[in-house]
């Protein structure tokens, strides 16, 4: 589903990524793990289009998006969240996820300034909608609340929501947990594994090695801009060279 | 002293001069009048602009502040030069530094009023653009009440003090070219450029400065680091006042009559000005000031002089297109 | 009509300070556009120096009746929106704003000089825009309804863009950019569309308002002009579409009322002078006073929805009942 081929992304003379190579597959939740860093907000900022690699190829479904704009590839099915929490904090819970299904609409200005019957139908729908996804996420009761305003750990989860709320084939989540004590954590995964029940493809980028073993059917580790292994959750925490990247070299 | 910054300043001086003179001759076979004598008139103008500018870049470059209200400041430095002639006889060079101190201190005034509540609230900078803009206004009107709008000049004797006079050209600088250089104008050529370097040396060198840097590095990190942000802003903002305050009272001196709009008509050149050199660019602030200069010499002598500020303003425009970190900025340094 | 203003005379509101007051009105609005996406564009008094001198040639040079011209000037206004915006609009914050100040003025100075670049070029004397005098009687056409029709529209206009698609997308390209990008929205579209709304707001304001004043001149267009723009959305509130109409209408107004209550008599017996000779200079002392108390104390406008809602919980007589939240 997305696959790149030797994409390398420089800041300078610093090479964030180097000829990375890597495939994510239909229907799997897969993980992306390495030290601070390693280029893994990077890796995704070039996916979801707010970066370019400095070269290299990524097929989406095989269509290549590296040189593609944030919204054109939103529109192929890419969704994602933000390490730090980029919510529309001015604006309340219910209109940050009825924003993301704006691809979703056809209303155009006129319609709203003669109150069409499609404006209506469609706001109708896109409220409907919105309102499922904050109950999924357990967010319903605060719908009219400004977004800033919300505790952490429900920012993080309306986050996902909005992300969902695009109607996305895979979703990139870029430490969705951070954050989060334990339980919730544990909560989160359940999430992420209903997602993947429900078809849905993710690529989760966490420090938390709980979650990884929860979610993952296969984990991807970055080290220095250089995937060094890749592999189930068991095989990866017994690779020499993920430990040594982790715990640096025993001499 | 920084032998780069020297070379950008000459440069932009002789370059800014020489390519449109060119052009206009050879190109379109314009005669440009004595072209000494707009040379000269570029290096005297462009000092003043320079001088102007390089307040406005300070407060950018250390605060991410756009101070519309800097060419109050540098009209009210001006004004207190003047009176300080007028109505305190002081001596020609005792007022120009009560003159620049004033401006100082105007300056810090303008960041009490107008900046310092928003910043506590962390108001977006829109918000902090038209409360400059409010202190701008406020500026000009008192200075309408206080010294009338009729103009008003320096008296005679104050420049005749000098050694050369506006009536007898220093015939001895340039003996049998027909330029007319009066050392009011070269006074007005040095003082901006030696300021200048005083003021890349201080942010550069001095402990000051570098608290400073660390300020428009990053303001947490400053406070972190126990540097006062606050002592900085209000530092910031008087060498700011102090270097529009000695733009006012050459200004003054060079076209000899103050109005309170004085301020109106270099406060959006100034911008061009910043933004030719790079926004908050201080050694770009010196060399669009020259730049602007010159196209405005140049357009008038090739009587083309109606269309200067077309030219001017349509540069501010295209450069911000093209090349929005300036002429001397660097593309990574830009602030957004 | 005439017996309102009657009524209303002693606060100083006659029927020219009401239209004043209206074109006041739908400049706000005009650059509330912009700003509602999160914009920081000056160029709306350029835009309206557009319409005003396109709509008054075509119908002092050319005969064109009255609705048509100011039509065409708004086209005018949107047509050259078109061609500034896409370079301008890829520049945010600061560096938008003296982009657009440039542009205004570069508007401003070739309207100046347009008679005389068309005479160095085509070698040809013509009258169109007359220069620095500007256009001199021109009949008074715009009346207080047309104002009035324009304001409806374009404020029943806001009020709907706040609740529509394209509204939404505005919202969320002002919060942040990046994400909206990433949520499917195409910025660079719905900026472009905003800022060309917006500038044909403004140069229709400038159509009316030319019909209004029998005089126009290329100054009336300046960075001042630009400024005031601001300042009416500003102070009225930039979120809620009520807001412009409320700063522009108050900004215009309140000289006019410290002039009815004899502020200026006032400030000058405190301070010993006789100032009734210096209205113009206390107006500016005051007009600053109040832009920085109200940027400071009413971050969201006056026409800010929290704000009021607020004020009336604290005003009403049993609000212990309610209680905290
Ligand atoms: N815009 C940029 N300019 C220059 N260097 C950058 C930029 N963005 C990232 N980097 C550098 O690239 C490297 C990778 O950063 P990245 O944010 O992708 O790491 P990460 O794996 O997400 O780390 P973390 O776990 O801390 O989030 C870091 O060394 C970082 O400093
Ligand atoms: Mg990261």
């Amino acid at each position: 589903m997305l696959e790149l081929q030797g994409v390398s992304r420089l800041f300078g003379g610093l090479a964030a990524l180097n000829t990375v190579n890597m495939t994510v597959n239909a229907g799997k939740v897969v993980g992306l793990i390495g030290p601070n860093g390693a280029g893994k907000t990077t890796l995704i900022n070039c996916v979801s289009g707010l970066d370019h690699p400095t070269s290299g190829v990524i097929h989406f479904d095989g269509v290549e998006i590296q040189n593609k704009a944030p919204h054109q590839i939103t529109a192929l099915g890419l969704g994602r969240t933000y390490q730090n929490i980029r919510l529309f904090g001015d604006l309340t819970v219910l209109e940050n996820v009825i924003i993301a299904q704006h691809q979703h609409g056809k209303a155009n200005l006129l319609d709203s300034l003669f109150q069409s019957p499609r404006h209506r139908r469609e706001f109708k729908q896109q409220v409907e909608r919105a309102f499922e996804l904050l109950k999924r996420f357990h967010l319903d009761s605060f719908s009219d609340s400004r977004a800033g305003g919300l505790p952490y750990g429900d920012q993080r989860r309306l986050e996902m929501a909005r992300a969902v709320a695009t109607a996305p084939r895979l979703i990139l989540l870029d430490e969705p947990t951070a954050g989060m004590n334990p339980v919730e954590t544990h909560e989160f995964g359940e999430q992420i594994l209903k997602l993947r029940d429900d078809g849905l493809t993710l690529l989760v980028i966490e420090h938390d090695m709980a979650l990884i073993s929860q979610v993952c059917d296969e984990v991807y580790v970055l080290n220095f801009g250089e995937m060094i292994a890749n592999g189930t959750v068991d095989a990866i925490k017994q690779n020499q060279d993920v430990i040594e990247a982790y715990l640096g070299r025993e001499d | 002293m920084n032998l780069r910054t020297l070379f950008y300043v000459l440069s932009a001086i002789f370059l800014g001069f020489l390519i449109p003179y060119l052009i206009a001759t050879y190109l379109f076979n314009k005669e440009v009048l004595s072209p000494e004598q707009q040379l000269a008139n570029a290096m005297w103008r462009g000092s003043i602009y320079s001088l102007f500018a390089l307040g406005y870049a300070l407060i950018f470059s250390i605060l991410g502040l756009l101070n519309l209200a800097h060419s109050s400041v540098f009209m009210w430095g001006g004004y207190i030069g003047l009176m300080s002639v007028l109505k305190l006889d002081m001596p020609i060079w005792v007022a120009m530094p009560v003159g620049m101190i004033g401006g100082g201190l105007v300056a810090v005034s303008v960041d009490v009023i107008a900046f310092m509540p928003l910043r506590r609230r962390n108001a977006p900078r829109i918000s902090q653009l038209i409360s400059s803009i409010g202190a701008s206004v406020i500026l000009l009107s008192l200075a309408t009440l206080i010294f009338s709008s009729t103009p008003k000049r320096f008296p005679q004797d104050s420049i005749d003090a000098l050694p050369g006079t506006a009536d007898k050209p220093l015939t001895w600088l340039l003996d049998n070219a027909n330029v007319r250089i009066t050392p009011i104008q070269i006074a007005i050529f040095v003082i901006p450029i030696v300021l200048m370097f005083l003021l890349e040396y201080m942010v550069n060198s001095l402990k000051i400065g570098k608290a400073m840097r660390v300020v428009a590095f990053n303001q947490r990190i400053a406070r972190l680091l126990s540097i006062n942000v606050g002592n900085i802003f209000a530092f910031t903002f008087f060498l700011s006042g102090v270097l529009a305050g000695a733009a006012g009272v050459l200004q003054g001196l060079a076209f000899n009559s103050m109005t309170p709009y004085m301020g109106a008509t270099v406060a959006l050149k100034g911008l061009t000005v910043i933004v030719l050199g790079g926004l908050g660019n201080i050694r770009g602030a010196v060399v669009g000031g020259f730049l602007v200069a010159n196209i405005e010499i140049m357009s008038i002598a090739l009587g083309y002089g109606w269309l200067s500020d077309a030219v001017v303003f349509s540069s501010l425009f295209l450069i911000l297109l093209v090349r929005p970190q300036g002429l001397l900025g660097e593309s990574g340094k830009m602030r957004a | 009509m005439d017996a309102v203003f009657d009524f209303l005379a002693p606060v100083g509101l006659n029927e020219t300070n009401f239209q004043f007051m209206l074109i006041a009105a739908i400049l706000g609005c005009s650059i509330y556009v912009t700003l509602y996406g999160g914009m920081f564009s000056l160029a709306n008094a350029g835009f309206m120096a557009i319409g005003t001198y396109v709509s008054v040639v075509l119908t002092q040079r050319y005969d064109w009746p009255f609705v048509p011209a100011i039509i065409a000037g708004m086209v005018a206004g949107g047509l050259i929106a078109i061609i500034v915006g896409l370079p301008v609009l890829r520049l945010s914050d600061i560096y938008l704003a003296i982009a657009t100040i440039g542009f205004g003025e570069v508007v401003v100075v070739l309207i100046r000089n347009f008679d005389r670049i068309y005479e160095e070029i085509f070698d040809k004397k013509i009258e169109i825009t007359g220069g620095g005098k500007g256009i001199k009687n021109i009949p008074v056409t715009t009346d207080t309804l047309h104002l009035i029709i324009f304001l409806l529209i374009v404020v029943y206009f806001l009020y709907r863009m706040q609740h529509s698609r394209f509204g939404r997308a505005l919202a969320a390209i002002r919060q942040d950019e990046t994400v909206a990008a990433n949520l499917g929205i195409n910025v660079v579209y719905y900026k472009n569309v905003a800022f060309i709304i917006g500038a044909m707001i403004a140069a229709g304001a400038g159509g009316l308002s030319g019909h209004l004043n029998r005089v126009i001149e290329p100054d009336d267009y300046d960075f001042d002009r630009a400024v005031d723009i601001l300042t009416y959305a500003v102070l009225g509130g930039t979120t809620f579409f009520i807001g412009p109409v409320v700063g522009g209408m108050v900004l215009r107004y309140l000289p006019e009322l410290l002039r009815r209550l004899k502020v200026l008599s006032f400030v000058g017996s405190i301070v010993g002078r006789d100032l009734t000779n210096e209205q113009a200079a206390v107006d500016g002392i005051i007009n600053g006073i109040v832009l920085i108390l109200f940027i400071v104390y009413l971050p969201g406008g006056l026409a800010d929805p929290q704000l009021w809602k607020s004020l009336y919980r604290r005003l009403r007589p049993n609000n212990t009942q309610k209680g905290a939240p």
